[in-house]
């Protein structure tokens, strides 16, 4: 059996490549071609509009700061979990995958319940301090923090796991402080995890959708964000305007995995 | 196993502990319990009658038997796609890998209007599945596509094609061979990829908008009854539904962790 000889490999072959390009590439490949149906007229055509820059704009804004939140809070916790004993963690671990398995929507309605201006927990709270979070960026914010939030951890546990604490002892005994060999020894040794963390939570707060439509009021101009661009576009029968938006966005999530797929063989012959 | 240290917090890493935890608490668990909360606080009565009401039990109904249907064929295509990643070599395979990530990192909404150039009503293939149930089967498929490829296919690196050799050399046919030693070494994969599938078919929202057409008692998926309850300003409703999705979830991170468990006493 061992590589598959014979008739039964083509076969696998064959059926595999059908099933993929039927479910995802030859979608992908007409979505391209209605962006440039026109030549470059559509994209231009978005991108000249304010509202839909705004959006763009309020897009990556949100992203880069979940991502930059999740990284932190992602390093840190695994670091926790790893190499340290404490009650609850193996709860905490996971706890932790919970964002993963939540729909979107109920992502979003849990934010409402707390954070809402009118009813939420805190919500009147916090907007009779000045701060409103529902219906406002900090509420688009919160909820693609909250569905990123496991990508950086499951990257980083495991190489954590499997670098041991061998140098990081030794580096502790020779007298350097615990950010130093951080700095030093963990950082370097898990970076390609944290980057591949990082790649994969950029392209998941990019496209959030069902989440943010719940928290962010849509609001034209000031909360809305490239993926409700293409819903309320599409629905609006401005399908090119569809098309580009969604051709944009795809661009980059395919950017995405092909940066990360460059960077894993690396990582493999350790 | 790898090496880990047993150590016990200091004060420094006791304070950082204690952050992270007020960080995720804020984010994730309280509003979660919020959800919780919300339904309960319209008690046993209002819960179930949210719950069984005709237009969200037909919901939670499609939702639950799509997702599982899709894990199904996943557990099968996503079996053979990872067998065919690792054991095959041949020109294109690069790209296969990167088609299979796809459905991860691609907006759902995005996901949706993707399905519905090929098998929306402009189709060229002449397949118009818009506003059907089997949109709803495609929809699930398409962002269901990464989890049982992406488990299975690191177990089936790590297995000795030797031991299969071995079987075979002895007399035993290939499927003989499969069903005894690939398979078994494979299931605990599987089942965690057909769990992670079928988590996240049964809380897919985004793909569905522009595809299913929502069509309540037909295409109408249990996110979508959530998301009327909100805009209809009834989230005590919402949040006895939003409390089953979760109840699922919870099933299946319990059951990730046993199986997880399983393998880590076996290797």
């Amino acid at each position: 059996m061992g590589r598959g000889r014979g008739p039964g490999r083509w076969a696998a072959r064959a059926v595999v490549t059908a099933y993929l390009v039927l479910l995802v590439a030859w979608p992908l490949w007409l979505v391209a071609q209605h962006t440039f149906a026109d030549g470059l007229d559509q994209l231009r055509g978005i991108v000249d509009d304010p509202d839909v820059a705004h959006a763009l704009r309020l897009t990556v804004v949100v992203a880069i700061l979940s991502v930059v939140l999740n990284t932190v809070f992602g390093v840190g916790i695994s670091l926790l979990i790893v190499r340290y004993r404490f009650p609850g963690r193996r709860l905490l671990n996971a706890l932790l995958d919970v964002p993963l398995s939540v729909s979107p929507i109920v992502v979003g309605l849990a934010l409402v319940l707390v954070y809402g201006g009118r009813s939420g927990w805190f919500g009147p709270a916090l907007e009779d301090a000045g701060l409103q979070v529902v219906f406002a960026t900090p509420g688009i914010v919160l909820a693609t923090t909250f569905v990123a939030l496991p990508l950086v951890i499951r990257e980083v546990v495991p190489v954590l796991e499997e670098i041991g604490t061998e140098q990081e002892q030794a580096a502790q005994s020779l007298g350097a402080t615990a950010g130093q060999t951080f700095r030093r020894i963990t950082l370097p040794a898990i970076k390609w995890g944290v980057t591949y963390g990082v790649v994969l939570s950029l392209a998941r707060s990019l496209g959030e959708f069902g989440a943010v439509k719940v928290v962010s009021g849509n609001v034209l101009g000031e909360t809305r964000t490239a993926t409700l661009v293409v819903e309320e576009k599409y629905l609006n029968f401005d399908q090119g305007g569809a098309y580009a938006t969604a051709f944009l966005l795809a661009l980059v999530a395919v950017a995405c995995i092909v940066v990360v797929s460059i960077i894993r063989p690396k990582e493999e012959p350790r | 196993m790898p090496v880990v240290a047993g150590g016990r917090l200091t004060r420094a890493s006791g304070l950082g502990l204690g952050v992270a935890m007020l960080w995720f608490s804020l984010l994730v668990l309280i509003p979660l319990a919020a959800v919780v909360a919300t339904a309960a606080a319209g008690g046993w009565s209002g819960f179930w009658q949210a719950v069984t009401n005709e237009q969200t039990a037909a919901a939670i109904r499609l939702t639950v038997g799509t997702a599982m249907l899709v894990t199904v064929v996943n557990v099968v295509m996503g079996t053979l796609i990872a067998w065919v990643l690792v054991r095959d070599r041949f020109p294109g395979q690069r790209a296969l890998e990167v088609l299979i990530d796809v459905p991860f990192a691609l907006p759902t909404i995005v996901a949706g209007l993707v399905l519905l150039s090929l098998y929306g009503p402009d189709s060229p293939l002449g397949v118009d599945v818009a506003n059907t149930r089997a949109a709803v089967f495609l929809a699930f498929l398409f962002v269901t596509l990464p989890f049982v490829v992406r488990t299975v296919q690191p177990v089936l690196a790590e297995l000795d094609p030797e031991v299969e050799e071995a079987a075979a050399s002895l007399g035993a046919s290939r499927f003989t061979t499969f069903r005894r030693i690939v398979l078994p070494a494979l299931a605990p994969a599987i089942a965690a990829g057909a769990a992670l599938s079928f988590a996240r078919g049964v809380s897919e929202y985004g793909s569905l908008v522009l595809l299913s057409g929502n069509l309540p008692m037909q295409t109408e998926v249990t996110s979508v009854r959530i998301l009327s309850s909100i805009e209809n300003d009834n989230l005590g409703n919402a949040a006895a539904v939003a409390t089953v999705l979760l109840a699922v979830s919870f099933a299946v991170i319990v059951a990730l962790d046993v199986i997880q468990r399983r393998v880590g006493r076996r290797g």
